[in-house]
């Protein structure tokens, strides 16, 4: 599904980056609060979602090589994270859905989860 | 990757200043780059990326900032961050997956899930942590080209 699908499902606003969503292709999305937690499970080519808007996302993202952002609950990135994802040329995306509801969406049509390893204990 | 036998292994160090927040990754982002540069193969390049950054965030969130040193070889990369902070009381506690003594206002920023250690871990082929209470820490992670 490429980001323009993404951004009509979840009613989605481009921050920045409509020139890519045509072409910005994604098959699995990520969904998390904590940087590690991406840093851990999120495979290459996978949409974040997150509702934090601090620049660190863009580098966390960056160090995967994750497609794009797309930012929940309404919630704008900050000034220094759209900054820098310009120069990383990172596209950004707000939905006004929660987390549940955009992750749900996502899901409902066709997007893949990462895999998570089973624990022990 | 273009190398000869006798050449010096290439090194590239950054300091992290203490209290820097939006500073954390910048490090970790230029080390990313010069692997690219260098050939490194893509996996590897995003395997250190992960182990540099999660040890960036440590070596400024617990270690009250420092340094972070990377050095690759012909078939390996080592990482190395530093600080003097407080040090690790319990070691094979702060290595479990979920253990983390991130403050609530840490958390808020996206740090603070207790994977740092784990995921560094994962990433690496050898780790060490040398650290002593109230002197500081020393993490080391070796990363070869293949597995
Ligand atoms: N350089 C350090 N100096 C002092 N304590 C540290 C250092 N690195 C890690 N620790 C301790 O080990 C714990 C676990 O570290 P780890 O990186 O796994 O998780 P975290 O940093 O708390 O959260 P996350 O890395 O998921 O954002 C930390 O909460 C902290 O108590
Ligand atoms: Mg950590």
């Amino acid at each position: 599904m490429n980001l323009t699908e993404v951004a009509r499902i979840l009613r989605a606003e481009v921050i920045w980056g409509d020139e890519f969503l045509d072409s910005v292709d994604v098959t699995h999305a990520y969904g998390a609060d904590l940087m590690s937690d991406v840093l851990a499970f999120a495979r290459p080519g996978t949409l974040l979602i997150t509702g934090l808007t601090n620049i660190q996302i863009v580098r966390t993202a960056q160090m995967l090589d994750l497609p794009a952002v797309l930012f929940v609950r309404g919630k704008k990135p900050q000034d220094s994270a759209v900054a820098l994802s310009k120069e990383v040329r990172l596209p950004m995306l707000v939905s006004p859905m929660s987390m549940f509801e955009a992750c749900g969406l996502l899901f409902q049509n066709g997007i893949h989860p990462c895999t998570v390893p089973v624990r022990e204990g | 990757m273009a190398e000869s036998k006798d050449k010096k292994p290439y090194a590239e160090e950054y300091a992290i200043n203490p209290g820097d927040f939006s500073a954390i990754g910048e490090a970790s982002t230029k080390f990313k780059a010069t692997l690219a540069m260098l050939g490194v193969p893509s996996d590897v390049v995003r395997r250190a990326s992960i182990v540099a950054y999660e040890a960036e965030m440590n070596v400024l969130i617990h270690g009250g900032g420092g340094k972070i040193q990377l050095v690759v070889y012909p078939g390996s990369i080592e990482l190395t961050a530093s600080d003097k902070g407080p040090g690790i009381p319990d070691v094979q506690k702060a290595m479990q997956e979920g253990y983390s003594t991130a403050t609530d206002d840490i958390r808020e920023l996206g740090f603070g899930a207790g994977m740092g250690l784990p995921n560094i871990k994962r990433n690496s082929d050898a780790m060490s942590l040398e650290t002593e209470v109230g002197e500081g820490t020393v993490l080391t992670a070796i990363i070869n080209f293949t597995r």
